[in-house]
């Protein structure tokens, strides 16, 4: 269950990040810290409202209110002041701008909410729930991890009926596939880079309250780990492809917890075959010594990619793109 | 302009200004010292940053793969001198002997990031190195347990330093009046190295090698069509990359004499490469110029930040340090907005610019 409320956000920002890299062929490398920011404006907004004596609910949905308006005014600026004037030039030049602005804005958000990591305020009072008869045996789900799930089940289809349904959604899908020839449609194709950045940073806000609400605490690097996730979550899935980025995100978090719990066990030197030879100095001393233990997780996002990369480039559900540098 | 391009053509004019510059080099850290040892400790990273831009630039700037995990063949190789003279295994070595397993170590492990992205081109080559940098930190943090090899993010202390025909640059040495510290033999010791790895660069670029990369670069379809294995190629400029790294991180484990994981994060990466891209990437002298700028601005900045802040307002508002992070960033946004060549542009990318137009300085 962990695994997947890590993977609905995981796919949120996923979506982000797939959504611009269709349309500019760009990877947004400051939508990691869309997200972060996001996170710390709500976790302002809350502490700010928490005094006041509002029901829960009302003060997190103040939060994300707040939230997604800066985020997507983040979102915008970003594109306007850095991308856009590069548009046309070589790609190398845009990803480095990506990431200078990706330090950019950590920094000014350090300058903001302080180098500390940040007790994310619980004010939804935690409720856990059994699938199964007794708690002992079965799996357990937090309220804070169903709604995660639900909103980010509603975001992503309201991000397919968007780019299915209505006429932002089919600019957008005409500018990604030929920039050029939608403008001479009468596609205004800088407002649609820019609405496309503006969602992307709005999910990303969601995304952000999400992750502070799960894990309870915020830092101003938070974002870039999280964000290097669900681009390989993108990747995955198949980066541009909308669907591809849920299913990518959400294996992705199921990959990490799982891989985590489990791979922890098998390396486990102490279990294996009793105790490998060599080991059993080092099992007297700590008898859960495993080779690959929990604090590889964050490893496994990359080697996940790596091997995507080399074996199935276009991700799990992309189509063949061709080798255009 | 005239005058100018007949005095650089003299070659005597040139032997002069290269003993002007060798004389202020030589002669830099006594002046330095003056101003406090701190400021030569600074010199001495400065130059590991230049080494390790020189190397840098031979992946991003010549072959044009854009690595974001370059400082983890830093890591390999501090940590691979770290390892073998150290009590930590109680192996003592030579440091003549390390450094080319430094080298060597950092290359096989170039090789290994190289092999498998071949295929990748641009931004999602970016990231899998950038991946690859975060694995090697990883696992330096903990491969402590079950069998200590890098002891974890506690890093491994009391490394040796080097020694030169009984001369230990751990310590104070005097020659006749002069007292040498042990700073400014490791900034000689730098320099000679810097000066080999500058030879070392120059040659390579002008060399079927060079150009290959270059051919590369510019568009590999073609060169792959004049006969150009683009796979050797790609592999070289990483595994060539990779040794240079592998040399600083050795020399900074000597320097420094500590070492832990925390000296190896993304920040570090991203800091050597916009030192390349704002001296201007493929161009030797340009990298070493960013690499100098960067490393010497945010240091002046320390010294002046602080007290500004505190005449202004009375207290330290701002850290420096997120100062210099800032500048970073901006720096490479700002860049590549404006002069996405770098101050010192490399001179085929000048000569691309400038056709058309005559030009009779060129040599």
């Amino acid at each position: 269950m962990n695994g997947l409320t890590l993977g609905c956000v995981y796919a949120v920002v996923a979506l982000g990040y797939t959504m611009v890299y269709g349309i500019v062929q760009l990877i947004n490398f400051a939508h990691g810290e869309v997200v972060m920011i996001g996170c710390m404006v709500a976790f302002s907004v809350i502490l700010a409202l928490a005094p006041s004596g509002l029901p829960p609910l009302l003060i997190v949905g103040a939060g994300i209110f707040i939230a997604v308006p800066t985020c997507m005014a983040v979102g915008y600026a970003v594109e306007r002041a850095a991308y856009r004037p590069l548009r046309q030039a070589p790609r190398l030049a845009a990803l480095i701008t990506a990431i200078g602005m990706s330090i950019v804005l950590q920094h000014l958000a350090l300058l903001v909410w302080s180098r500390n990591i940040i007790a994310f305020p619980q004010i939804v009072e935690l409720k856990l729930f059994y699938l199964g008869s007794s708690p002992a045996t079965s799996a357990a789900i937090s309220n804070v991890q169903i709604t995660i799930i639900l909103t980010s089940i509603a975001m992503m289809a309201g991000l397919l009926l968007l780019v299915h349904r209505t006429k932002l959604g089919i600019a957008m899908r005409a500018t990604s596939q030929n920039p050029q020839v939608a403008g001479l449609m009468g596609i205004d194709i800088n407002r649609v880079i820019s609405a496309t950045f503006v969602i992307g940073a709005g999910l990303g806000a969601v995304a952000g309250v999400m992750v502070g609400s799960y894990y309870g605490v915020a830092h101003y690097q938070m974002g870039f780990l999280l964000g290097l996730k669900a681009f390989s979550a993108a990747v995955l899935g198949g980066i541009g492809n909308l669907a591809g980025a849920v299913l990518g995100g959400i294996l992705m978090g199921l990959i990490e917890s799982l891989g985590a719990g489990y791979v922890g066990d098998f390396t486990n030197v102490c279990l294996l075959d009793k105790v490998l030879p060599g080991f059993t100095e080092v099992c007297e001393r700590s008898p859960n010594a495993s080779l690959f233990g929990s604090n590889y997780k964050d490893v496994y996002a990359f080697i996940v990619l790596i091997l995507v990369l080399v074996f199935r480039p276009s991700g799990l559900l992309g189509e063949r793109v061709g080798d255009r540098a | 302009m005239g005058a100018l391009a007949a005095l650089r053509a003299d070659p005597r004019l040139k032997w002069v200004g290269f003993a002007l510059i060798a004389i202020a080099l030589v002669a830099l850290p006594f002046a330095l010292a003056a101003a406090g040892t701190a400021w030569v400790r600074i010199t001495n990273l400065a130059i590991l940053f230049v080494l390790l831009s020189l190397g840098l630039n031979i992946v991003v700037g010549f072959a044009g793969l854009l690595d974001l995990g370059y400082i983890a063949f830093y890591a390999v190789g501090a940590y691979v001198y770290a390892l073998l003279a150290s009590p930590h295994f109680g192996l003592h070595l030579p440091w003549w002997a390390i450094l080319p397993i430094c080298a060597a170590v950092a290359c096989f492990f170039g090789v290994i990031l190289g092999a498998p992205t071949l295929k990748l081109r641009g931004d999602y080559l970016a990231i899998v190195t950038l991946g690859f940098g975060e694995i090697i930190r990883i696992f330096l943090n903990n491969l402590s347990e079950p069998f200590n090899l890098t002891n974890g993010p506690k890093g491994i202390a009391t490394i040796d330093p080097v020694r030169f025909f009984g001369m230990d640059f751990g310590t104070v040495t005097s020659i006749g009046d002069i007292a040498l510290s042990g700073t400014i033999k490791y900034y000689y010791f730098l320099l000679a190295v810097l000066l080999v790895v500058i030879v070392v660069n120059l040659r390579l670029q002008d060399s079927r090698i060079g150009r290959a990369w270059e051919a590369i670069r510019e568009d590999e379809m073609a060169a792959r069509a004049m006969g150009i294995n683009t796979v050797h190629m790609k592999l070289l400029a990483f595994a060539m990359g990779a040794s240079f790294g592998g040399v600083a991180g050795g020399m900074f484990s000597a320097i420094q004499g500590f070492i832990s994981p925390e000296s190896f994060i993304l920040t570090e990466s991203i800091m050597v490469l916009s030192m390349v891209v704002l001296g201007g990437m493929g161009n030797i002298w340009g990298v070493i110029l960013g690499a100098v700028l960067l490393s010497f601005v945010p240091e002046i900045l320390r010294y002046t930040v602080e007290p500004v802040q505190r005449m202004l307002f009375g207290r330290s508002l701002i850290d420096p340090e997120v100062i210099r992070m800032l500048l970073f960033g901006l720096a490479m946004v700002l860049m590549m907005l404006f002069r996405p060549a770098g101050l010192l542009p490399s001179p085929v990318r000048n000569r691309e610019l400038r056709t058309g137009r005559d030009d009779d300085d060129d040599d």
